[in-house]
């Protein structure tokens, strides 16, 4: 393993760790996004949930890392379950606004309680070792992708099971979910929990990876281009996932390696979002549905309401 | 089988079912008619649980009733199929309820959940031939016509093999020879041993397939009784005075 490590170049490494990472939250955003229909724009908080659990319970109470990051997966998959629960009583437009809210209130308990060490965060978090052998470089990349895998083959298994046809009858018409039987409460909670738990994996391995971590990693910015790169793939897409958040995150990587004369480099992150803005309104308005997609938002309408409940008004089903 | 006593539904000030209460035997092609807004919707929608009624019973086989799981399947009067997905699994979505292979069956890849899907498999495409669509099985719902979606529609909620279906005007905007077909699929689907509730402004339809109709009007049964005395009734045909040309209300196909 350190042969290997001397081989490849560290920053390239960092860069492929730091991109799985992305795709694990891309992937866990797409399940309740895309495949179920439930917007949210506070994936960061699941993100933060997974990474300050880990690393309170290896730092602060000294667990072994890898049980903490494994605890760390149950906790986000619970936690997302019960911040999952406004998606029960209000609908798409509001249920963005209220994960939103949470996500904001998520990130200010990171900066502001005692236990996740405040404004400063959480340092010195610990590699975890294989066989005596500390996980490092090229050894975290291959956790990572072991990970990655695992994750990519349990969605796929899920989204083609009766659970996805579940979450796709709940995302394109939830009276017809009901009508079918399925029961709508536990399918979206379990979305949450489940798209969470993904988010808390990868916020896991970040935190172990980094070794610091701060309430700034896990703020809406993260949230707004985890999903702009889902978006940009396509909701409902494992394929789609990869693609645009592979794009999207390799793409300022590539600015700084070529060091372009005319940009400033300390302004990158400005033109990050400059750039994924720009994408979003070309991808909405010529490709709505993104690069790979079977859906894209505002579905739930089109076939719902007919002419005459349009007149009548109210939410009222025919 | 159903016994429904006293049903109340009210929507703020308007009271969209009022007292209603009705009796549906085993084996009956039961007719619910009445003017635009009479409340038959709001009607099924309560049997499917959808709305909670303010007052009133509702017994299914003796039983105070339970959603889908306990037989009552219905279609939609605006028909809701999921438009991109493909006939088939339109199809195979009514048998949910009756399925019960969970997240780790899924995961593993347990032959449990496989055999549950062959079976899903198996009883849709019977379904679909029963309807009369076997060759359009992979087609995606949205592209069929009209009358063809509200033949998947009756498949999706006869996969289940529900003992009561619900059926809210089938042939709203149909031509004369599917109206026919419909009605030729309806006593079908009574041989095969499953109560039918229809609504249907079709009066000529109604009345030749029907074996009993109830009329609402603002909510309130008006009649109850068998086709012939209930189209003679003079208080049904006070309400419906206005709306009722020779053919039925030919003007609500436009719906
Ligand atoms: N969710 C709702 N909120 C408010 N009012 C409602 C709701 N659903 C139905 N109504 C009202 O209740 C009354 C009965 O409606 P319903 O849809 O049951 O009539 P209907 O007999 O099915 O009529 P149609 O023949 O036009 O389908 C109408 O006045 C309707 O506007
Ligand atoms: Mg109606």
């Amino acid at each position: 393993m350190n042969l290997m490590d001397d081989m490849l170049n560290p920053y390239y490494v960092d860069i492929v760790v730091f991109l799985i990472i992305y795709l694990l939250l891309g992937l866990g955003l797409n399940l309740i996004t895309g495949y179920a229909g439930q917007v949210s724009l506070g994936h960061a908080a699941f993100y933060g949930i997974g990474a300050y659990s880990s690393a309170i319970l290896s730092v602060t109470y000294g667990m072994n890392p890898w049980a903490s990051m494994g605890s760390a997966v149950v906790i986000t998959f619970v936690i997302s379950a019960i911040l999952g629960l406004p998606s029960l009583r209000v609908r798409e437009d509001f249920l963005a606004i209220t994960t939103l809210g949470l996500g904001l209130i998520a990130q200010s308990v990171f900066k502001n309680a005692e236990i996740t060490g405040g404004a400063y965060g959480i340092d010195s978090i610990p590699v975890p070792s294989l066989f005596g052998l500390e996980l490092k470089n090229v050894g975290y990349l291959l956790l990572v992708v072991v990970v990655l895998l695992a994750g990519i083959f349990v969605m796929q298994k899920m989204t083609k099971s009766r659970i996805g046809r579940a979450w796709m009858t709940i995302r394109e018409d939830e009276m017809v979910a009901q009508a079918m039987g399925i029961n709508t409460t536990y399918y979206k909670v379990l979305v949450f929990a489940i798209g969470g738990a993904y988010a808390g994996a990868a916020g896991a391995l970040f935190a172990h990876k980094a070794s610091y971590i701060s309430a700034e990693s896990f703020g809406f910015t993260i949230s707004v281009t985890v999903l702009s790169m889902v978006v940009l793939g396509g909701l409902g897409s494992i394929r789609g996932t990869l693609f645009g958040v592979s794009v999207l995150y390799l793409l300022p990587e590539l600015f700084r390696l070529f060091k372009l004369d005319f940009m400033e480099m300390k302004n990158l992150d400005v033109y990050k979002m400059m750039v994924y803005g720009l994408l979003m309104v070309i991808v909405m308005r010529y490709r709505p549905k993104g690069l790979f997609g079977k859906t894209g938002f505002k579905k739930k309408k089109r076939y719902s309401a007919g002419k005459e409940a349009a007149i009548k008004g109210g939410d009222q089903v025919a | 089988m159903l016994k429904i006593e006293g049903i109340t539904k009210r929507f703020g000030g308007l009271v969209a079912v009022d007292q209603v209460s009705l009796q549906v035997n085993q084996g009956e092609i039961f007719g619910l008619i009445g003017p635009n807004g009479a409340g038959k919707t709001t009607f099924f929608n309560i049997l499917t649980g959808i709305y909670k009624p303010d007052a009133g019973t509702i017994m299914f086989e003796e039983k105070p009733f339970r959603i889908a799981k306990s037989g009552i399947a219905r279609t939609f009067q605006n028909i809701r199929l999921l438009k991109e997905e493909t006939v088939l699994d339109n199809v195979a979505l009514g048998m949910f309820g009756k399925t019960s292979s969970g997240l780790w069956a899924a995961i593993l890849g347990l032959r449990s959940a496989k055999e549950e899907e062959a079976i899903v498999h198996t009883e849709s495409l019977r379904l679909l031939e029963l309807v009369g669509l076997a060759s359009y099985e992979q087609l995606e719902a949205g592209s069929l016509s009209y009358g063809n979606q509200r033949r998947v529609e009756i498949a999706r909620a006869l996969v289940a093999k529900p003992k009561l279906l619900l059926l809210d005007e089938p042939t709203a905007g149909m031509n004369a020879e599917e109206v026919q077909e419909m009605t030729a699929l309806i006593r079908k689907i009574r041989e095969n041993g499953t109560t039918v509730i229809l609504i249907e402004h079709n009066v000529t339809m109604v009345t030749g397939l029907c074996d009993r109709i109830a009329v609402l009007d603002h909510g309130v049964k008006i009649a109850d009784d068998s086709p012939e005395a209930v189209i003679s009734n003079p208080e049904v045909i006070e309400a419906y005075i206005g709306k009722v040309d020779e053919e039925g209300v030919t003007q609500h196909a436009a719906n």
